[in-house]
């Protein structure tokens, strides 16, 4: 084991192993998730400077910073929606760290979410993968690449009359990775793990809804997908330790062979 | 006539920019009171409630009674002017630089006689209006002017000095998404407004504004009041050419303390509405200070935009009120602070608006072009307390009467 981790390290330095990041920088402008506004709304991220080598603190620059569980690239845990209210260990906190390391395998929608902007993850669409990349592990998470992250500005959350319009999977497909694959999350690369439009779909927001009361996870707002192979890659995904919290934002990893882009 | 102002040509950036002066200062505590009345547009005047005298200057006994019992009472503001000088120059530094200057005595129709400021148009031995206004150091002053609108009157260099009139100068509305913003843009383009800036919040959600604050001749730039380095970045772009601000930044939701559960709407109301007016000033008031004697686009006003439960709390609206009370306290604050600049903060109370959030209210309401008059006339009068509306005034007439009083009403008028 001991050359296993060894191994490991060299392989990192060498280049072998490459470390991709799939995190958007917390940033003021970055969008996040919108609700009727008679609800509580996300926090944005906000930074003030406590002192800047100044009168507030001559030596030394530091700032407080200001955000929802739910800003920027971030992690939900069970107990962010209803329908997992009562899993056991369903806070951030409880979850035990064997989970925020792990395999990962990218089903790519990048075609089809260019085309149209409620684009769907089917189960046709898993099993077609499936044929191609071998069954969906046990225990993985599953990202659904759509390239929504090299949007910006409007275009992000792409807001209309009705409602966002980004591309999510159908309540099928998450009932299948869910129930017959057991994975242990899913994740996209818009601003919640349901289409914009998830809402009028039965459960409304179905990924939300069938992955955290099963106990699975999520993940959203991550970028860089399109550097992950299909299959092989390990996701390193560590939300903050917050006290009975719901999500996290953080930093996510992702640790894939050298040579595969 | 008074020769018209024109466009000022573009700075001469080898030219320092001249530094504020002030006119005197110094008032007794009774001559104070001149300056509570111009601050509201009023021409008012100590009168004798013993012997009805027409008291001035202000004082503390009744020149003709001895009585004490001095309260202000509105007047008719009409005169004859008796005499008349124009100073050429003067030791006082800020006359200095604006001689000539035209002052005059004149006897009003109430009874004493005043020594004013006069208006350019007021012809010898003529019949003249008179108007309480506040000077560049904040004091309450009387300027005479003709009886009649002359053409251009409002150029007048010294009625000129003590407005804050949009003619001629660059604005700053800054929260383009207030759904009041498109008409003040509007007003202030009708006004002569030579440029109108709209700061717009998230750019990544639509703004429905958009299209009518364009059309009102606005620029719409990135600004938002919860985000410090937002606020900093467009005061270093246009903080400098910041003439006049309008602080249109407002968050509100309804409900009192126990319908809210909870403190997150109170908190984005104390980011937005008191932060933000924070944010402002400590980015944009320097600037603006700075330049409150440059020129014919000197900076000049800054405008807040507030309810006037500000004053006292109803609870149907009780944490976003307490919001509006803070920013209200902070305004007194700034308007301390920016009066050695002679940067005059006014602030514009309204009732309820005519929009989303005040919808299950019933009428009256204040309409987007009536906010927006208010806002332009009190510029043109260098106001620093307007009150905008039925439910506004009504209100401020409740207040002067009883405040414990208006506070109990209001607090039954919420609970039924």
């Amino acid at each position: 084991m001991t050359d296993t981790l060894a191994q490991f390290a060299v392989e990192i330095a060498s280049g072998a192993i490459r470390v991709v990041d799939l995190t958007h920088t917390l940033d003021p402008d970055f969008p996040v998730i919108i609700l009727p506004p008679e609800f509580g709304q996300c926090a944005r991220f906000r930074m003030e400077e406590i002192s800047a080598y100044d009168h507030r603190g001559p030596g030394w620059k530091w700032h407080n910073i200001h955000l929802s569980e739910h800003t920027g690239t971030h992690f939900d845990a069970p107990s962010h929606w209803i329908s997992g209210r009562e899993v056991p260990n369903g806070d951030v906190d409880e979850i035990s760290v064997e989970n925020f390391v792990g395999p990962v395998v990218v089903i790519d929608c990048s075609a089809g979410a260019a085309k149209d902007d409620d684009f769907e993850l089917t189960p046709e669409i898993i099993l077609a993968w499936e044929g191609q990349h071998g069954r969906v592990p046990t225990d993985a998470w599953v990202l659904m690449r759509t390239d929504w992250s090299k949007r910006s500005g409007a275009e992000y959350l792409n807001m209309q009359s009705d409602g966002p319009h980004s591309p999510g999977p159908t309540p099928e497909a998450i009932r299948l990775l869910v129930e017959d694959r057991d994975i242990r999350g899913f994740g996209t690369e818009t601003v919640g793990t349901d289409a914009g439009q998830g809402a009028h779909h039965t459960p409304p927001y179905p990924a939300h809804y069938i992955l955290h009361g099963a106990g699975k996870f999520g993940l959203q707002c991550l970028s860089g997908l399109d550097q992950l192979p299909p299959t092989g890659a390990v996701l390193i995904a560590t939300p903050l330790k917050i006290k009975g919290g719901t999500g996290s934002p953080l930093r996510v990893l992702a640790l894939v062979p050298g040579g595969e882009t | 006539m008074t020769t018209p102002l024109t466009p000022p040509p573009r700075k001469d950036p080898l030219k320092r920019t001249v530094s504020p002066t002030q006119p005197p200062v110094i008032r007794s505590r009774a001559a104070l009171g001149l300056t509570a009345m111009a601050a509201e547009g009023r021409f008012a005047l100590q009168t004798c409630a013993e012997c009805g005298a027409v008291q001035y200057p202000p004082r503390d006994a009744c020149s003709a009674c001895l009585s004490t019992d001095l309260p202000w009472w509105d007047i008719a503001p009409t005169g004859q002017l008796l005499a008349e000088t124009t100073v050429q120059t003067s030791v006082k530094q800020y006359f200095r630089e604006r001689t000539p200057w035209r002052v005059g005595s004149v006897q009003l129709d109430a009874g004493p006689v005043v020594i004013c400021h006069l208006h350019g148009d007021v012809a010898a031995n003529a019949r003249v209006r008179l108007r309480l206004l506040l000077d560049r150091a904040g004091q309450g002053v009387i300027l005479a002017l003709p009886q009649e609108r002359t053409d251009h009157m409002a150029d007048d260099p010294e009625l000129r000095l003590m407005s804050s009139d949009p003619h001629l100068r660059r604005v700053l509305i800054t929260d383009a998404r207030h759904p009041f913003a498109p008409d003040l843009a509007a007003a202030l383009q009708t006004a002569g407004a030579t440029l109108i800036f709209a700061g717009e919040p998230e750019n990544w959600l639509p703004n429905p504004n958009r299209s009518a604050l364009e059309a009102a001749g606005a620029e719409i730039l990135p600004l938002d009041v919860t985000d410090t380095k937002s606020v900093e970045r467009m005061a270093g772009e246009i903080g400098g050419k910041t003439d006049i601000l309008i602080n249109t930044a407002r968050f509100m939701r309804p409900g009192g303390v126990l319908a809210r559960g909870g403190t997150g709407f109170a908190r984005d109301e104390m980011e937005v509405n008191y932060l933000g007016l924070m944010r402002l000033a400590q980015a944009f008031g320097p600037a603006m200070c700075g330049r409150t004697a440059d020129g014919v686009n000197s900076a000049v006003a800054w405008v807040n935009i507030l309810s006037v439960h500000a004053r006292t709390n109803t609870p149907g609206f009780g944490c976003f009120n307490a919001s509006q009370a803070a920013a209200f306290s902070l305004s007194q604050s700034l308007r301390a602070e920016f009066r050695g600049a002679g940067l005059r903060v006014m602030n514009v109370f309204t009732g309820p608006l005519e929009e989303d959030w005040y919808q299950p209210l019933p009428p009256p309401k204040v309409t987007g072009p009536a906010l927006a008059r208010s806002v332009v006339s009190g510029l043109r009068d260098g106001l620093e307390d307007v009150w905008c509306g039925d439910v506004a005034k009504d209100f401020e007439e409740r207040f002067c009467k009883n405040p414990k009083v208006l506070e109990i009403e209001l607090g039954q008028e919420m609970g039924e």
